[in-house]
């Protein structure tokens, strides 16, 4: 069982719902940020896109202080895969479960189009489908996807592989011009110390079905369900 | 009592806000502004208690909401 976290503006629940239960025949529901707990049937967790609490005060900033929030907590400290999509790794970094912030896009606009990413590191419950270098085409939209982190924090992250995906162009060259948001280092999405909560800006829920034209994202899922099988 | 919480980007932190009001000004004319960084004012309206312990409070709401100390840094003064 995957457990989709909704929050008040999350937009983005009802399209991982789907993928994980339509494309790969998967139990899953949704659990309200008023639960306070998570059941023992739930293999992995979801924190999906949207706008939670009207991303009031900073994104995410209101969101890790629903009442879910502990038990996402307990979840990922026993070492269960915990994913965030966009407004999800926004709230991981806001209740500290992934280390850093994000900034406003280097533009200030909302960008939303297609992006290209490279899979940093492949040894990760999400990733585990994936060739290191794998190139993927995924859909962004955010207004908040600059991602910042002090020098030491930065560090470690390369350090240990918590780099997870870098922007880059169709040919896998990670370059200033490919990054869409100004992120330090072309950050797209990164790993905790402890390796099983994943926070990353693209959407790989929009891009995990033929019939939407683009795949790339289905290896992120397939992954995600052979680990918690 | 009211706190009034001034939040700001620390230094080294790209405020693109700040360049882009930078730049609108430099269109209007204003060519003597260096930089321009864009913060939060934010007033806490609180029950009447001695002013050592509100600052202690407004302090904690800082640290725990108001601010993301990550890339923000925060001053506060209290008003009976």
């Amino acid at each position: 069982m995957v457990g989709v976290i909704v929050f008040p503006g999350s937009n983005c629940d009802h399209d991982c719902y789907h993928v994980i239960k339509h494309v790969f025949n998967m139990p899953v529901r949704f659990v309200w940020h008023k639960e306070t707990g998570i059941g023992h049937d739930v293999k992995a967790l979801i924190l999906p896109g949207g706008f939670s609490h009207g991303d009031y005060l900073r994104s995410g900033a209101l969101a890790r202080f629903s009442p879910i929030i502990e038990a996402v907590r307990d979840f990922a400290a026993k070492g269960k895969p915990v994913l965030g999509i966009c407004n999800g790794f926004q709230i991981l970094l806001e209740a500290g479960l992934l280390p850093g912030a994000m900034l406003r896009n280097r533009n200030l606009k909302f960008i939303c189009k297609n992006v290209y990413v490279r899979v940093e590191n492949t040894d990760t419950p999400f990733t585990g489908r994936f060739s290191r270098s794998d190139v993927l085409k995924i859909p962004i939209a955010h207004a908040e996807g600059n991602y910042y982190a002090d020098p030491p924090v930065l560090e470690d992250l390369k350090s240990r592989g918590g780099i997870v995906f870098r922007y880059c162009d169709k040919n896998g060259n990670v370059c200033q011009e490919a990054n869409p948001n100004g992120s330090l280092d072309s950050i797209a999405g990164i790993l905790n110390p402890e390796g099983n909560v994943l926070g990353m800006m693209p959407h790989p829920e929009r891009c995990a079905e033929e019939v939407l034209g683009n795949e790339d994202g289905e290896r992120l899922f397939r992954s995600l369900a052979e680990f918690v099988s | 009592m009211k706190a009034t919480v001034y939040i700001q980007f620390k230094e080294g932190v790209l405020d693109p806000q700040g360049k882009a009001v930078n730049k609108g000004l430099h269109n209007l004319g204003f060519t003597a502004v260096k930089d321009v960084r864009i913060g939060k004012l934010v007033e806490v309206f609180l029950d009447d208690m001695p002013k050592e312990e509100a600052a202690a409070l407004v302090g904690q709401m800082c640290e725990k909401l108001l601010a993301n100390t990550v890339i923000e840094k925060y001053e506060y003064d209290i008003k009976s």
